[in-house]
C-alpha cells in the first residue's frame, strides 16, 4: 500500500500533495492550539507507536501473517483531526528514513492511510458505538469494523490512483509511462489482499487495542467518567443525556410541516393513480428530463401497490384535516414508534440498568479476550 | 515452539536499528556530499528525484541512476550496501509488478515462449517503471544516508514545512528507535518465558497485548516527556537553531544538480 516513486505521475502526485496539504493546514490548525501543550509529544509519540506497530507481524486465523497500519486505534484516541497528523508522521518518517514509500508519492500515500483512513476508521467507530456503552459488544465491534473500513478505503484509493495512470499516461504508442493496469484490473488486485488478510490483521489490531485500553486505559478513549472507570472497574453505563440531541429532534419535528411546501411527488415514489392524471403525468416527465410516463400502470406497479396499505396513508390519518398538523403528528408518531422499538430491544438484550451492566460487561470482555 | 510471526517481528526490530546506526555513520563520513549545505542537498536531489518520475526515456532513467552511482562513490556510500538493502529490493518489488505488463500490453510480439508473448510496449512500460523506481530510490537514499537526520529535518523548512511539523518528526524519530526497543525487550522476554507449540490464537492475544502495553507506555511516556519539556523551560514555542551558511562549493554544487535535473527533463520527454 506504500506506494512509491515512479508508481504515479507526476501530475497524479502534485495533485495528491495539494489535497492532503488542505487536510494538514486544517489538522494542524485544529490541534495548533493543544500543540503547544501535553498534545505535541502525545501525537509524536502516537506517531512512533503507529511506526513500531506497522512492524508487528500479525498472525491471523489460516496461518498466514499480516501487518496493521494502526489508523484505526490513532483515529479512535486522538480523533480524526490528530490520527491523520499521527499516522502522516509515521509515513513520512517511513518514506524518509527508511525508504517504504516515494517522496514524490508521500501525498498520495499520506492521503489514502493517514487521511482517509483516518476519516472513515473514526466515522465508521462513532456511526456504529453511537448511544453503546462504554464496556458493550458493539463497541468493540465497531473499532474492528473502523479498523477494517480504514485499511480498506486506503487501499480502494491506492487502486484508483493506479488504474487511472494508464488512461492517463502513455506515449503515442499507448504504452503506459507509469503503474501499467487499468482500473479493472487494479481494484480487484488490490482488493483483494486488503479485503482479506489485511482488512483482518487491521480489524484484530484495531479491536484488540480497543479491548485493552478499554480494560486499562478507558481515559485514552474519553471512556472514563469517574476514577471507578479509571480502574475499569465501572463504566458509562448511563451515558450522558444527549440534551441538545433530543432538542434537535423536537425541532425537526416542528419543522415537518415543511414538507408540504414542495410542490408535487417525490421522484420514483409514484402511485398508480399519477399515471392515469394529466397534471402528476406533466410533474413525472418534467424532473425525468423529459421522458414521458408510460401511457399505462406498469404491470409489476400495479400488482404489488395494493400489496400493504399503511395506516396513516399520506402522512394524515382520514379525521385530521389539516395537512400540517396531519405532518406534524406522524412525525410524533414516528419518533415515538422508533423510540419504543430501541426501549423494547434495550430489554430483550438486558442492555438496560445500571446494575448488571459491570458484571456483564466484564464478563463478555473476559470471554473475548 | 511456533513463534515465527515473533521471530519475524523480532527481526524487523532488529535491522530497523541496525539500519539507523548505519545511516548515522554513512552521514558522518567525509565525502562529496556529506560536505554540502542540507538544504542544497534537499532540494537538489528532490529535483533529480522529480525529474526521473517526469522522465518517458530508458536511456535518461539509466543516465540518472549512473550519476546517482557516481554520486555514493564520491560520497563514500558502500556500493554493495546499496545494493543490497536498495537496489535488490526495488526491483525485485517493482519487477513483480511490472512483470505482467510485459505480456499484458498489445503491440509488436518480441519474444514469445509457449503461449506467454512478451510485445515491444509492454517491456519498454516495464523497463520504464523499474528503471524509475530504481533511479528515485537511488537518489531519495543517498540524500538520507549523507544527512544527519536533525539537519535534513531543518532543511525542510527550505520548503515551508510549518515549524512544529519539523519538531514533530524530531521526536517521532527519537521515539520511534525507543519505542523500536522497548517492543524489542518486551518480546525478547516473552520469548524467553516461552516453552513448546504456542497455537496463533495465543500468539495473536500475546501480540495484540504486547501492543496494548506498548500504546500504554507510550501514552504515559508522552506525558512524562511533557513534564520534562516543562522542566526546560518550554513554554509552547517551538524554535530551531539555524546554523547553515552556504559557502561558494554549495552554490556550485546547487547549480550543478539543478541542472542536471533541468537537462534530465528536457532529454526525458
Amino acid at each position: 500500500m506504500h506506494i512509491p516513486d515512479g508508481y504515479l505521475s507526476p501530475s497524479t502526485c502534485a495533485t495528491m500533495y495539494a489535497a492532503s496539504a488542505g487536510f494538514w493546514w486544517h489538522a494542524l490548525r485544529k490541534t495548533r492550539r493543544q500543540m503547544m501543550g501535553r498534545a505535541l509529544p502525545r501525537l509524536a509519540l502516537m506517531a512512533a507507536f503507529c511506526f513500531v506497530v506497522m512492524l508487528f507481524n500479525l498472525p491471523l486465523p489460516g496461518g498466514t501473517t499480516g501487518h496493521a497500519l494502526g489508523v484505526g486505534i490513532a483515529a479512535i484516541v486522538l480523533g480524526p483531526w490528530g490520527g491523520m497528523l499521527a499516522v502522516s508522521l509515521a509515513l513520512t518518517i517511513q518514506a524518509l528514513f527508511f525508504g517504504d514509500g516515494g517522496i514524490t508519492t508521500l501525498g498520495a500515500n499520506c492521503f489514502n492511510m493517514a487521511i482517509a483512513g483516518s476519516l472513515a476508521a473514526w466515522g465508521i467507530y462513532h456511526l456504529l458505538s453511537m448511544g453503546s456503552t462504554a464496556m458493550s459488544r458493539r463497541r468493540l465491534v465497531a473499532a474492528a469494523l473502523a479498523g477494517y473500513g480504514s485499511i480498506n478505503v486506503a487501499a480502494l484509493l491506492a487502486a484508483i490512483e493506479f488504474g487511472i495512470q494508464p488512461m492517463l499516461f502513455h506515449d503515442a504508442s499507448g504504452a503506459p509511462l507509469y503503474a501499467p493496469y487499468p482500473l479493472h484490473v487494479a481494484i480487484p488486485a488490490m482488493m483483494a489482499g486488503h479485503l482479506t488478510i489485511a482488512g483482518l490483521a487491521e480489524a484484530l489490531m484495531t479491536a484488540g487495542l480497543f479491548g485493552y485500553l478499554r480494560r486499562n486505559e478507558p481515559a485514552l478513549l474519553g471512556l472514563a467518567k469517574s476514577g471507578l472507570a479509571k480502574d475499569g472497574l465501572a463504566t458509562d453505563a448511563t451515558p450522558k443525556t444527549p440534551r441538545g440531541l433530543w432538542g434537535g429532534l423536537a425541532v425537526l419535528m416542528l419543522l415537518t410541516p415543511l414538507g408540504i411546501l414542495a410542490g408535487g411527488a417525490a421522484w420514483g415514489e409514484w402511485a398508480p393513480r399519477d399515471f392515469a392524471d394529466q397534471a402528476a403525468r406533466a410533474q413525472i416527465a418534467s424532473a425525468s428530463g423529459n421522458h414521458a410516463a408510460p401511457a399505462a400502470v406498469p404491470t409489476g406497479l400495479s400488482k404489488l401497490a395494493g400489496v400493504w396499505t399503511a395506516p396513516l396513508p399520506d402522512y394524515a390519518p382520514h379525521f385530521v384535516k389539516s395537512a400540517a398538523f396531519g405532518y406534524f403528528l406522524s412525525a410524533i408518531f414516528g419518533v415515538g414508534i422508533i423510540l419504543g422499538v430501541v426501549w423494547l430491544a434495550q430489554v430483550f438484550t438486558g442492555r438496560k440498568g445500571e446494575g448488571t451492566e459491570t458484571d456483564t460487561a466484564e464478563k463478555s470482555e473476559e470471554r473475548e479476550r | 515452539m511456533s513463534a515465527h510471526p515473533v521471530a519475524r517481528t523480532l527481526r524487523g526490530f532488529s535491522q530497523a536499528l541496525a539500519r539507523t546506526l548505519v545511516s548515522e555513520d554513512a552521514a558522518h563520513a567525509r565525502g562529496l556530499l556529506q560536505g554540502i549545505d542540507p538544504r542544497v542537498k534537499l532540494v537538489g536531489m528532490m529535483a533529480l528525484v522529480v525529474a526521473s518520475a517526469l522522465s518517458h526515456r530508458v536511456d535518461t532513467l539509466l543516465e540518472l541512476l549512473a550519476v546517482g552511482v557516481g554520486l555514493a562513490m564520491m560520497s563514500r556510500v558502500s556500493l554493495w550496501s546499496l545494493a543490497r538493502r536498495v537496489w535488490l529490493v526495488a526491483f525485485v518489488f517493482s519487477f513483480m509488478i511490472a512483470a505482467p505488463a510485459m505480456f499484458l500490453t498489445p503491440g509488436v510480439v518480441v519474444w514469445r515462449w509457449g503461449w506467454l508473448a512478451a510485445t515491444a510496449p509492454g517491456v519498454h512500460t516495464a523497463a520504464l517503471l523499474v528503471l524509475r523506481v530504481e533511479a528515485a530510490v537511488t537518489l531519495s537514499t543517498l540524500l538520507v544516508l549523507t544527512t544527519p537526520w536533525m539537519w535534513l529535518l531543518k532543511a525542510l523548512r527550505t520548503l515551508w514545512v510549518p515549524v512544529e511539523v519539523i519538531a514533530l518528526l524530531a521526536m517521532t524519530h527519537r521515539y520511534v528507535v525507543l519505542l523500536a526497543e522497548t517492543a524489542n525487550q518486551m518480546f525478547e522476554s516473552r520469548q524467553s518465558r516461552m516453552v513448546g507449540r504456542v497455537k496463533g490464537r495465543e500468539q495473536r492475544h500475546m501480540m495484540i497485548n504486547t501492543g496494548g502495553v506498548l500504546l500504554s507506555k507510550t501514552m504515559a511516556m508522552g506525558d512524562e516527556v511533557y513534564m520534562a519539556m516543562l522542566a526546560r523551560g518550554f513554554r509552547g514555542e517551538v524554535r530551531l537553531l539555524a546554523e547553515f551558511r552556504m559557502k561558494g562549493r554549495d552554490w556550485l554544487m546547487g547549480a550543478a544538480l539543478l541542472m542536471l535535473a533541468v537537462a534530465a527533463v528536457v532529454a526525458g520527454r
